[in-house]
């Protein structure tokens, strides 16, 4: 049994965040402390032709104003292709390129100071469509061309498969550009250290990838750049890139200044520069047998970039090797395109690449089990994945279970599937329907990269714990998960461990906390960190007792001889010298992708769920109410399960807002969207009620059995609104967000620019 | 820009300041004062993660301008309750998980509070309602609503 392990323990940050003893970034100060303001560019693809800052430079109060003349080292950064200027020079790709920053004694003075820079432009034709820019007479974005990357899957032989088939349905579907809307804009304050070096305290998500990019912008040793991370204002994938520009352009202000420099986003610069979730076009065709099995299954996406790569080779990467959801397919061929405009740029959000994946693939399961005259449910327990199945890579499903069929199952009874498809309510004006979506996600990175964490822990004198560790806590929990896992295995109060923060000089390298994969690598390293630990205690209480053995057991140290809490073993192992500290590594077990053949076995292990919405459609006025979801989601084992349902309620809201809400509206590459008066995310007005369920099936590979939750919460409810709306009405929505046009009229009316 | 003085409590403390006319109360708070809990996220009144109680009422504070504050009585976040005394709402969204990334939290807390003083026993509509300017982008809502709930039972016991 366990003590804190898979137990509702109250969150280890909370009393801070109730009291507002936080410390966001915004709320970090240092005496003597500069404000920095960012120039913009006024064209989302122009060559910059001159760029004078004299005027802005005699202007009193003024510190600094730099350009890309002004960086020492890499004037690009990125994280998989350096291809995004820290200051654009000679060319602006897209709207929210930064041309200058300026430091000054205070805000207003800044600002006065960005008007008085004067930067002249010609204007270059853009492309805004990631199709057009495929094209061979599109304006290229980059001097390498249009295409960030392809991706395929090549399994069996899809001409055979589709003569092999009764019916064969052909459909595409269409992805928005959506806003993280983390509360918290983004703020970093940078200062130069005696050592030669720069702090950079603020709402970083990835630490070290903004180290590595800001010691490169620098020309400093990494070790010379120490990133410390504050609470994060949330993130959802947000806080990656845009903030590694953000750091190194306070960065380069302090270091020329020999001050510290506060850089903050109004909400307006934020939705103007920050990067986006990728719209997608989706293009399926799907071969069915009669009996509603499915025999082979083709698609095509392009997914929009933007102006900068950022993270769309991996984004796309887990839309193609997911493309055709959890179900048994013989015959597979994806091929994916993530293509540059000079639109903003896209990356990382929750989800990242499946929920567009899924909005058509689960869309599309519906339609072919309506023109098969079968239930949605039925069809999908058909061709759904069992334990020892083959995936559409050609990965064979044996070292998990594998939970489809359960989780779907409960989400059929918890919203009362066979009840609401017969009666659905409603009357003449307002229809209701019930529909349904499910997925597999593979855990963790993949074969993205190498899969690797380490997280220190330490005991002081008094039997006290402190961790070290390089996971970012944005709201998700980890850091309580930690705590808890720590607690458990070195059977210390939990009241007794402390987290401190991210430190990128203090922590060891963890890779970026993203990929719903903090639990899995961080629960694992603080895993093997305790156990390390724990070796060398009952090796000192084995000394003390003259012991021929020493284990530990239900949070209890144990010679034959005697019983010790933690406090006094630790107390023990002191006197006899013993050193109490250790770090702990994770690696998830090995993987292989075979890139050129577009086959292979991408995760080393999947998770499941399904969402079930009811809905009720006003068909005078397009209004779509989602009264009731149900959410099943299996997670191997939910460490701590308050904070599980936590996150299912949290993914819920955010895909009713993909679903039916929100547009960061583009036009010709200017976003006609400046701020929440014109973004709308669901508010306590919006959410339906929840049902939350968590299955678990403990997981061979994940610490104490966990695999991951936050992503999969967040990648079903929009195709699962779809589905009920055409339960309700009858009509096919192929298009996000559902909105009172699209369901009225069933197309976009376009806003005018302002 | 004019500069003006201005006499007001916050948290029950008298404060007098000369700050240019155009300083928001959001700025006089954070940047003056120093009271870092009540967040800026947006400077347009349509997030709510600035609100603080004026006269008893909630307001966006990045939208009240420093003439207005003159003898007014604003409560903020950390007037609420300290560590050693949380306010029962403080306890009850502790206690129903409703923080995440918190910075929505200080905002939820005083419109929460401006509900709970002018009608103890709200229905769940008027809970809604109540934070219906106050996004959050973490927690769906459903755990804040149930704290609120909690907090207005944990405040008629007490009584």
């Amino acid at each position: 049994m366990f003590k804190y392990v898979n137990r509702p323990v109250k969150r280890v940050d909370a009393l801070a965040k109730v009291t507002g003893k936080a410390l966001y970034a915004e709320d970090i100060s240092f005496p003597g402390m500069l404000y920095g303001a960012v120039l913009r560019a006024e064209h989302p693809h122009a060559k910059i032709l001159k760029i004078n800052t004299a005027k802005a430079k005699r202007i009193k109060g003024v510190r600094a104003v730099i350009t890309a003349d002004d960086i020492p080292g890499s004037k690009l950064v990125g994280v998989v292709k350096l291809d995004q200027p820290v200051f654009a020079w000679e060319r602006v790709r897209y709207i929210g390129d930064g041309i200058a920053a300026v430091a000054a004694e205070d805000m207003d003075t800044a600002r006065k100071a960005l008007s008085a820079i004067e930067v002249d432009y010609e204007v270059l034709p853009g492309v805004f469509d990631p199709e057009e820019a495929l094209k061979d007479d599109a304006p290229k974005v980059h001097e390498d061309g249009n295409v960030i990357v392809y991706h395929k899957v090549r399994k069996g032989d899809v001409e055979k498969g589709f003569k092999e088939a009764d019916l064969v349905i052909e459909r595409e579907y269409k992805t928005q550009f959506i806003e993280h809307s983390y509360i918290e804009p983004e703020a970093v304050v940078a200062r130069p250290v005696d050592y030669g070096g720069i702090e950079i305290w603020g709402c970083i998500q990835n630490a070290f990838t903004t180290q590595k990019n800001v010691a490169r912008v620098l020309g400093l040793d990494m070790a010379k750049v120490r990133i410390i991370q504050t609470p994060l204002g949330g993130s959802f994938g947000g806080k990656d890139d845009v903030m590694t520009v953000m750091a190194a352009r306070a960065a380069l202000l302090a270091l020329k200044t020999g001050r510290p420099v506060k850089l903050v986003n109004t909400r307006e610069e934020s939705m103007r520069e920050s990067y986006k979730r990728h719209p997608y076009v989706l293009r399926y065709k799907l071969g069915l047998k009669r009996d509603g099995t499915i025999v082979a299954l083709q698609a095509y996406m392009a997914a929009d970039g933007g102006a900068y790569a950022s993270t769309t080779p991996f984004v796309t990467w887990r839309s193609t090797v997911q493309a055709a959801g959890p179900y048994r397919v013989p015959h597979v061929k994806v091929d994916t395109y993530g293509v540059y405009t000079n639109n903003p740029y896209t990356g990382a959000m929750r989800g990242f690449g499946s929920p567009q994946a899924n909005f058509a693939i689960e869309s599309l399961m519906d339609e072919a089990a309506n023109e098969l005259g079968m239930d949605p449910i039925e069809f999908r327990l058909k061709n759904g994945l069992r334990d020892g199945d083959e995936t559409a890579t050609g990965q064979k499903l044996t070292r998990h279970r594998v939970s489809l069929h359960e989780v779907i199952e409960k989400v059929r009874d918890a919203i009362n599937w066979e009840e609401l498809r017969k009666n659905p309510g409603g009357d003449g004006k307002i229809r209701r329907g019930v529909g349904i979506a499910c997925s597999f996600r593979g855990a963790s990175l993949g074969a993205e990269g190498v899969d690797i964490a380490g997280v220190e822990v330490k005991i002081d004198s008094d039997a006290s714990v402190s961790i070290e560790a390089g996971l970012t806590e944005m709201g998700q929990g980890i850091k309580t998960v930690l705590a808890q896992v720590v607690a458990e295995e070195l059977g210390v109060p939990i009241e007794r461990v402390t987290l401190h923060p991210y430190d990128t000089s203090r922590v060891p390298d963890s890779g970026p906390t993203v990929a719903s994969r903090a639990t899995i690598v961080g629960g694992g390293a603080a895993q093997a960190a305790c156990w390390k630990l724990r070796e060398v205690i009952l090796g000192a209480l084995q000394e003390e007792d003259g012991a021929e053995r020493a284990w530990f057991e239900d949070g209890v140290y144990r010679t034959e001889k005697n019983k010790y809490s933690f406090e006094e073993a630790v107390g023990i192992a002191i006197r006899r010298g013993k050193g109490l500290n250790a770090v702990g590594w994770f690696r998830t077990p090995d993987i292989h992708w075979d890139e050129e053949k577009g086959i292979g076995s991408p995760y080393f292990t999947y998770v499941y769920g399904a969402q079930a919405a009811y809905v009720e459609v006003d068909t005078e006025t397009g209004k779509v109410r989602v009264l009731r979801v149900a959410a099943a989601h299996e997670v191997g084992r939910a460490i701590n399960p308050a904070m599980a349902r936590g996150q299912i309620y949290g993914g819920v809201a955010m895909a009713l807002g993909y679903g039916l809400l929100e547009e960061f509206e583009v036009s010709e590459g200017i976003p006609l969207v400046k701020n929440f008066d014109d973004y709308s995310i669901p508010s306590s007005l919006d959410v339906p009620e929840v049902i939350p369920i968590i299955v678990e099936n403990p997981d061979p590979d994940g610490p104490f059995g966990a695999k991951s939750l936050g992503e999969p919460t967040n990648e079903l409810l929009a195709p699962a609104i779809a589905n009920a709306i055409f339960h309700a009405t009858g009509k096919r929505l192929r298009e996000l967000p559902m909105n009172l046009e699209m369901v009225l009229l069933g197309r976009k009316l376009r806003r005018k620019r302002k | 820009m004019k500069k003006l003085t201005v006499n007001f409590t916050v948290n029950g403390e008298r404060v007098r300041l000369r700050v240019p006319a155009n300083r928001t109360l959001l700025d006089i708070l954070r940047e003056d004062l120093g009271l870092t809990g009540t967040k800026r996220g947006c400077d347009t009144g349509e997030c709510g993660a600035c609100t603080v109680l004026m006269n008893g009422r909630s307001v966006n504070s990045c939208l009240v301008l420093a003439g207005e504050v003159e003898g007014a009585e604003i409560i903020t976040v950390e007037g609420l309750g300290g560590e050693e005394a949380l306010h029962p709402l403080q306890e009850a969204f502790l206690e129903e998980d409703a923080v995440q990334c918190g910075f929505c939290i200080p905002g939820m807390l005083m419109s929460a509070k401006y509900l709970l003083d002018r009608n103890p026993d709200p229905s769940e509509e008027e809970i809604r309602e109540a934070i219906s300017g106050n996004l959050c982008r973490c927690t769906g809502y459903i755990p804040i609503i149930r704290a609120i709930k909690r907090a207005a039972l944990k405040l008629k016991e007490r009584k």
